[in-house]
């Protein structure tokens, strides 16, 4: 068994340097697939993940369409080389719950009865899992969204607060998941402040419940407000050349 | 891939709108109060080759698990423990909208969330379950069999999950040779060692309204379903949120106050039954 | 309106879902959806639902999105592939979620499925004009050529423009369209479906004329447009 590291120093920054209230550097842009209706590329540190959204679009297998609204696909879905240990391609019962709690999440703010008897599909791969993984895919899936012109009531941006050495920090990543107590990841639309995923995955009391949602909403509403910018310069930098 | 649900049973326009106006009157649409949990009943190792199992109704929702103990192999960064498996199968003669196959996402999802609230809190004291040191363990499935589906399928999961573990006796090991273990399930040796009980409150919101809950009828209505694992020492060990609306940040105090209330009777049931298991003995569904 | 604004982005801004754009004297009981406006009303926020442009007038506030795929209203005139041919019926794409049916009676006079070979008239691949007649949601939609200007297109060249820029490759009250067809000379018919149908007295005016209509598409949110494509225009037919 390997030891577990030190996850917070003597002097109370983690493992990585960072301040418990510290996001990793995190990178986005959208547009970046010619197919796709709608794409992104998000970073969140050593976590990368692409997605896709194509729609709304005639449903396949046609038995499958609702009468009074879009049906929404989604697919959370690992890359066999994302991981240290290759990742087996066929999806896990991990993926298969987390696809479920994304949808559910987007499903809150797509205006889905605009479009009866049609599907907008969701794909979201990553490229290389460092911890996050739902969450960086819950904010590219939303900037793949409006890149897409899905209406929506707000965008979603998807962070984690965990609980390492009995610290509560944003962002973890895998080797604070890995050896943590707790892992909690909610997907946060800030204009409209409703949570649209929430998971938690340890032990917390409830006090520490309260701090967490506190510390998770401020990390999505810096992580929002980077979305924001991101989809804005996609068009500012069109008018620069 | 995850699809928005197709085959939701049809709930008359009429019915929805009587179902939600009376959440929104503090009532419910079969006269329980919004706080208040259906009926529990309990039958207590109904399937005795199991080597501990739990049949659980809450009101309609009927909910079997069965635990199986078996001689296995530990995972290799966890080689002083042994291993518990979770899993869940919403069988067709459940509901008419079940299919055969494989567990779908309704499933896997009960299933890994009774899992994460066993597992963070460490329910089950799987250090005592080594025989030879990364070479031989004893491999926890823990089986969870929905027989009849009437909503809150989670709550009765975890309730039947923490009966049958309970009811859990390790079988005898007869010999160990070289790494050959030999076992006798008709000798029961000990109980399966357990940290800590947990219950799961699973709470739905309409518009900002919580009930406990909630049936299925209810849970379609729904705007969205939190569910809420509580231990013993009424710490949170798991959350999950479910359904395709969001919540306000405003509102989580109250959930949270909720659950912690609700957990505290749900962990009552459970010292009641496991302290008087002789008086939860009879067939319920053979009356 | 009656609901007096306060408004609180520029006219021709760049928005974002969420982007609160105004806000109301009044809340409003029930949050509710504007899909003409794109914008999502709740209590007293007018947010915009969409990536696109702000758009103010006298005390209202709307959203011209920048992307998305075309979604048909009845009235709209399409261009539309032919890609399938049926008994008594061609299928069309018209790049929306739908397929499009057009009937043979639309076409041809006393049509009779017994004696009548629908691709006698129109076959796959081939690209008509059509109009939508009904859409209701719930059928297949279809589509009408009679009326002036519609049927199949046997001439001049046809391109695909992002469904989201026809506003503005026609302009304010059709000032765009009018400054290319009258430098360019060509004939020009922007469908609301994205696809746009040229034909031009030669192939060097026509090239002139795609070229400014993907300046157009490219730069759709630019302040200043139309005086930047008239500069184009000058100086590609000097």
């Amino acid at each position: 068994m390997i030891e577990k590291p030190v996850l917070i120093r003597d002097d109370g920054l983690r493992h990585d340097g960072r301040k418990p209230e510290d996001l990793r550097p995190i990178k986005m842009q959208v547009g970046i697939l010619k197919n796709a209706d709608g794409s992104a590329y998000v970073e969140y540190g050593k976590t990368k993940v692409v997605a896709a959204v194509y729609g709304p679009r005639e449903v396949h297998p046609r038995h499958l369409a609702l009468p009074d609204r879009a049906l929404i696909r989604c697919r959370y879905h690992m890359a066999p080389f994302s991981t240290s240990d290759r990742k087996s391609p066929a999806p896990s019962r991990r993926e298969i719950e987390l696809s479920k709690v994304i949808r559910e999440a987007l499903e809150a703010v797509i205006f889905s009865e605009l479009y009866p008897r049609t599907s907008i599909d969701i794909f979201i791969e990553v490229l290389q899992a460092d911890g996050g993984t739902r969450t960086t895919g819950l904010t590219a899936a939303s900037l793949a969204l409006a890149d897409a012109g899905i209406p929506m009531r707000d965008l979603i941006a998807g962070v984690a607060v965990g609980k390492v050495d009995g610290v509560l920090v944003l962002d973890i990543d895998e080797v604070e998941d890995e050896y943590g107590e707790a892992d909690m990841p909610i997907g946060y639309a800030a204009s409209i402040d409703e949570i649209m995923l929430l998971q938690l995955n340890g032990v917390l009391t409830p006090e520490e419940f309260k701090k967490a949602i506190e510390l998770a909403k401020e990390g999505a509403r810096k992580i929002y407000d980077q979305m924001k910018k991101t989809l804005h310069d996609k068009y500012l930098k069109i008018i620069e050349k | 891939m995850s699809l928005t649900p197709t085959k939701q049973p049809i709930i008359p326009r009429i019915k929805r709108e009587t179902i939600k106006s009376l959440i929104r009157s503090g009532e419910r649409i079969d006269g329980r109060k919004p706080e208040e949990y259906r009926k529990i009943q309990v039958w207590l190792n109904p399937v005795p080759k199991a080597e501990g199992s739990a049949l659980v109704k809450l009101g309609d929702t009927t909910v079997m698990t069965g635990t199986k103990l078996e001689i296995g192999t530990p995972f290799s960064d966890r080689p002083d423990e042994g291993v518990l498996q979770v899993h869940a199968e919403f069988v067709p003669l459940a509901s008419p909208s079940f299919e055969p196959g494989p567990p779908d996402e309704n499933a896997i999802e009960a299933a890994r969330v009774v899992d994460r609230c066993l597992r963070e809190p460490r329910a089950v004291k799987l250090e005592d379950l080594v025989i030879i040191p990364g070479k031989k363990v004893w491999l926890v499935f823990n089986d969870i069999y929905l027989l009849d589906h009437d909503g809150n399928v989670i709550d009765a999961s975890m309730l039947s999950t923490m009966l049958a573990l309970n009811m859990a006796k390790i079988p005898k090991i007869v010999s160990i040779e070289d790494d050959n273990v030999i076992i006798d399930k008709s000798i029961k040796e000990r109980p399966l060692p357990i940290n800590l009980n947990v219950v799961t409150v699973s709470i739905g919101i309409l518009e900002g309204y919580m009930i406990v809950d909630p049936t299925l009828e209810e849970e379609i209505v729904l705007d969205t379903k939190i569910v809420i694992g509580v231990d013993e020492k009424g710490r949170i060990v798991g959350i999950q949120k479910t359904g395709m609306e969001g919540i306000k940040p405003s509102q989580l105090d109250d959930i949270i106050e909720l659950a912690l209330k609700k957990a505290q009777e749900l962990h009552a049931i459970l010292r009641e039954v496991l302290n008087n298991p002789n008086a939860y003995t009879t067939p319920l569904v053979l009356q | 309106m009656s609901n007096n604004l306060k408004i609180l982005v520029a006219d021709r801004q760049i928005v974002r879902p969420g982007d609160i754009l105004a806000v109301m004297e009044q809340k409003i009981a029930k949050p509710m959806y504007n899909p003409e406006k794109h914008v999502y009303i709740y209590e007293d926020k007018i947010v915009s639902a969409v990536l696109g442009l702000a758009s103010i007038t006298d005390n209202d506030i709307s959203v011209i999105p920048l992307e998305g795929r075309y979604f048909p209203r009845v009235g709209d005139t399409v261009i539309g592939l032919v890609v399938g041919v049926g008994i008594t019926n061609w299928i069309l794409d018209i790049r929306a979620p739908y397929k499009a049916i057009l009937n043979a009676g639309e076409v041809i006079e006393n049509f009779s499925p017994i004696t009548t070979n629908l691709r006698d008239y129109i076959d796959v691949g081939d690209y008509i004009v059509a109009k939508i007649a009904v859409f209701d949601r719930t059928r297949d939609l279809l589509l009408t050529v009679k009326g002036k200007g519609l049927g199949k297109i046997t001439e001049g060249i046809v391109i695909e423009i992002e469904p989201s820029r026809v506003p503005r490759v026609i302009g304010k009250k059709g000032s765009m369209l009018n400054l290319l067809t009258s430098k360019t000379g060509c004939n020009i018919l922007v469908a609301q479906n994205g696809v746009v149908w040229i034909r031009c007295k030669d192939e060097k005016s026509s090239e002139i004329a795609v070229k400014a209509i993907r300046l157009i598409e490219s730069r759709a949110h630019m302040r200043g447009l139309t005086e930047h494509v008239r500069m184009f225009l000058d100086k590609e037919l000097a």
